[in-house]
């Protein structure tokens, strides 16, 4: 595992070389909030970010996605033929995605790219992306990420991994993809001896700050039936107010729904974001809705995340723990305690959970 | 199970393709049948505008398929067609949304598309050499006809014993593929129990009654060597089961076929989950043993 030096005040220029083969991300200062942007001619990640208010899935996954062309003119030969958009599938790199997020492209690869079926547009977005981690020195007291299957540091589904070290970073070269992009950026220095220890005090260190944790032990065991018929599903719903924040800000929430604009004779059909925290996300043409309460909505959201997924994919729940859904949720619903309240289900360790 | 049909490369992979399930096959509309008196009913025979794509989609009798509308969307419509019809796919569409009024808008020569087959099918090889039952309501009876037509093709005939048909509808005039069930009944290699909640038409000649009770009357008792396809509507399927039951059927002879709001088709979009099951997967057909075992979000 090679591990290279990167000078800071360097990093400017390095990216720009970067730039005449991808294009660029990172995350970057709004008014408010961090997110991931593209970054223009001479600008770097803002790296002093904790975290980016949005998961960083749109940028394999756009919020609305144009997938389907058509003429509605009937003197052009192929009026009414739907066709493939084109889309801009060239190299890019995301420069300082945390490891929770990539957790979340890993996670959701398993919905959209199946042995059955593969979603084409997501496969190619991923496929031309390069994913340049940085390591997360300061998890927030919302961050649960080491018990769900990531970590402040986890190199998983990384190409490279760069790590703070004072006035320089330290890059991990992890994949081909990474050695492709250290290669382009002129990331050839290799670091000193103890690098690699040095990578891992900051990992511990890291990960001994992650405090918050989900508990997920017992869920495969669970009857899925049991759970679903669960009376603490009216006391978690009970404030939910069906915002979908949480399924916005989510790394690993992928549902979405398809629809056709038209302007004059051209047409196009989309992708975009839903939620299964809104009614109309069930609604039957007939009037009927299989999920017409709140509470049916807020336990499908938990019920997928947390046992539908583990049933299906027998490899861990449908969340990085990222911490987004918790600090964002304007009632304050939080999946750790929804966790442990489906974890300990039927158990008489639950007689004893304050609420 | 195949839908892919226009390829793309991967980028990075050295030509690795990628095939989009998403694009829908051209198709033309050759002909609109007006089914029901209520004229809310109509068929649609479609044919492929490049004939190669009629091979790419081979189906069976159970399936479903996304009609698509440019400028309007797509619905999810049980193929009412068999897979021994050739050379065109029949699809009966209820008027019900914006993009199923779009269709009962439109005009033969139209151009459209349609993309799948999508789903699982009613059990065909486990249903070789037994008998069958279909029940149907309403407008729920499309992927029957289809799996009439199937079974009653010369080819498919020896494979089933008894094929006992209850059909239901409000009214006479509500029944769909009327001329095609007055030639069923002739035939002696299926036994029709055409049936209508009520008529005043002194013509009638078949049943009167609701499907349970017809069920009731006509169905022959389980003897583990007989399938139930239920097709209908939830109130239907609610007191036809207990018949069912009372008659042995057991929960893995029952089969149904559910519907839920539905966008890709093909497992991805998320929409018509119950429990960890897509219906538009791993659905739309389902034993009611299985059902048994997942939520009621249907």
């Amino acid at each position: 595992m090679k591990i290279v030096k990167i000078d800071k005040k360097s990093l400017s220029a390095d990216l720009d070389r970067l730039r005449e083969t991808y294009r660029l991300f990172g995350p970057v200062k709004g008014p408010q909030y961090y997110d991931f942007q593209l970054l223009g001619p001479g600008q770097t990640p803002d790296l002093e970010f904790l975290n980016t208010r949005m998961s960083a899935k749109s940028l394999v996954y756009p919020q609305s996605e144009v997938m389907l062309d058509y003429s509605l003119d009937d003197s052009q030969e192929d009026h009414h033929i739907m066709k493939e958009s084109a889309q801009d599938y060239s190299p890019r790199a995301v420069i300082g995605i945390r490891p929770c997020d990539v957790k979340g492209y890993l996670l959701v690869k398993r919905n959209f790219d199946t042995p059955d079926f593969k979603d084409p547009y997501w496969v190619r977005n991923f496929a031309a992306t390069t994913l340049v981690g940085y390591g997360c020195d300061e998890p927030c007291r919302s961050c649960f990420c080491t018990s769900a299957g990531s970590g402040p540091f986890d190199e998983e589904g990384l190409d490279v991994l760069l790590v703070d070290a004072g006035d320089s970073l330290l890059a991990k070269i992890l994949s081909e993809k990474g050695k492709k992009l250290a290669a382009a950026a002129g990331w050839d220095k290799q670091a000193a001896d103890g690098a690699e220890q040095q990578i891992d005090a900051r990992r511990q260190a890291a990960e001994a700050k992650v405090n918050a944790a989900v508990e997920t032990d017992r869920l495969a065991a669970q009857n899925s039936l049991d759970l679903y018929d669960a009376p603490f599903w009216e006391d978690v719903s009970f404030s939910c107010i069906n915002c979908g924040t949480c399924t916005y800000v989510c790394p690993t929430c992928w549902c979405f729904d398809i629809q056709d604009e038209v302007r004059g004779k051209k047409g196009k059909r989309l992708r975009i974001w839903d939620s299964c925290m809104y009614p109309l996300f069930t609604l039957h043409g007939s009037g009927h809705n299989p999920r017409g309460t709140k509470l049916q909505r807020v336990r499908q959201r938990f019920m997928h995340k947390l046992k539908y997924y583990v049933d299906k994919y027998d490899d861990g729940i449908q969340c990085s723990g990222c911490g987004r859904c918790v600090r964002l949720c304007p009632v304050n619903i939080d999946i750790r305690r929804v966790a442990r309240l489906m974890n300990s289900h039927g158990q008489d360790a639950v007689a004893c959970e304050v609420k | 199970m195949t839908t892919p049909h226009v390829e793309s490369v991967i980028p990075g992979t050295g030509g690795m393709t990628v095939q989009n399930p998403y694009l829908p096959y051209p198709v033309r509309i050759e002909e609109i049948i007006t089914e029901t008196e209520d004229r809310n009913l109509k068929t649609f025979k479609l044919v492929f505008l490049n004939t190669a794509d009629e091979k790419k989609f081979a189906y069976n009798a159970g399936q479903f398929a996304e009609l698509s509308i440019t400028g309007k969307g797509e619905i999810p419509i049980g193929i009412a067609s068999s897979p021994t019809e050739k050379g065109f796919l029949l699809f009966t569409v209820n008027r019900v949304g914006l993009v199923s009024t779009a269709l009962h808008n439109m005009r033969v020569g139209d151009i459209m598309g349609v993309r799948g087959p999508m789903g699982n099918w009613y059990p065909w090889e486990a249903m070789e050499g037994k008998s069958v039952v279909i029940i149907g309501g309403g407008f729920a009876f499309t992927t029957l006809r289809s799996s009439i037509v199937y079974m009653l093709d010369p080819n498919n005939r020896p494979k089933f014993k008894d094929i006992h048909v209850i059909y239901g509808a409000r009214t006479p005039g509500m029944l769909l593929y009327r001329e095609e069930l007055a030639a069923w009944e002739e035939r002696d290699d299926i036994h029709m129990h055409i049936t209508v909640d009520a008529t005043d038409d002194p013509t009638w000649k078949y049943n009167t009654g609701f499907v349970p009770t017809i069920t009731d009357q006509k169905a022959p008792p389980a003897d583990g060597e007989t399938y139930a396809i239920v097709c209908g509507p939830p109130i239907m399927i609610k007191f036809t089961q207990p018949v069912l039951e009372n008659l042995g059927y057991s929960y893995d002879h029952i089969i149904m076929s559910l519907e839920n709001r539905m966008k890709c088709g093909i497992g991805i979009c998320g929409h018509c989950n119950i429990g960890k099951e897509y219906v538009c997967k791993d659905g739309p057909v389902f034993t009611l043993e299985q059902l048994s075992r997942m939520p009621k979000e249907y």
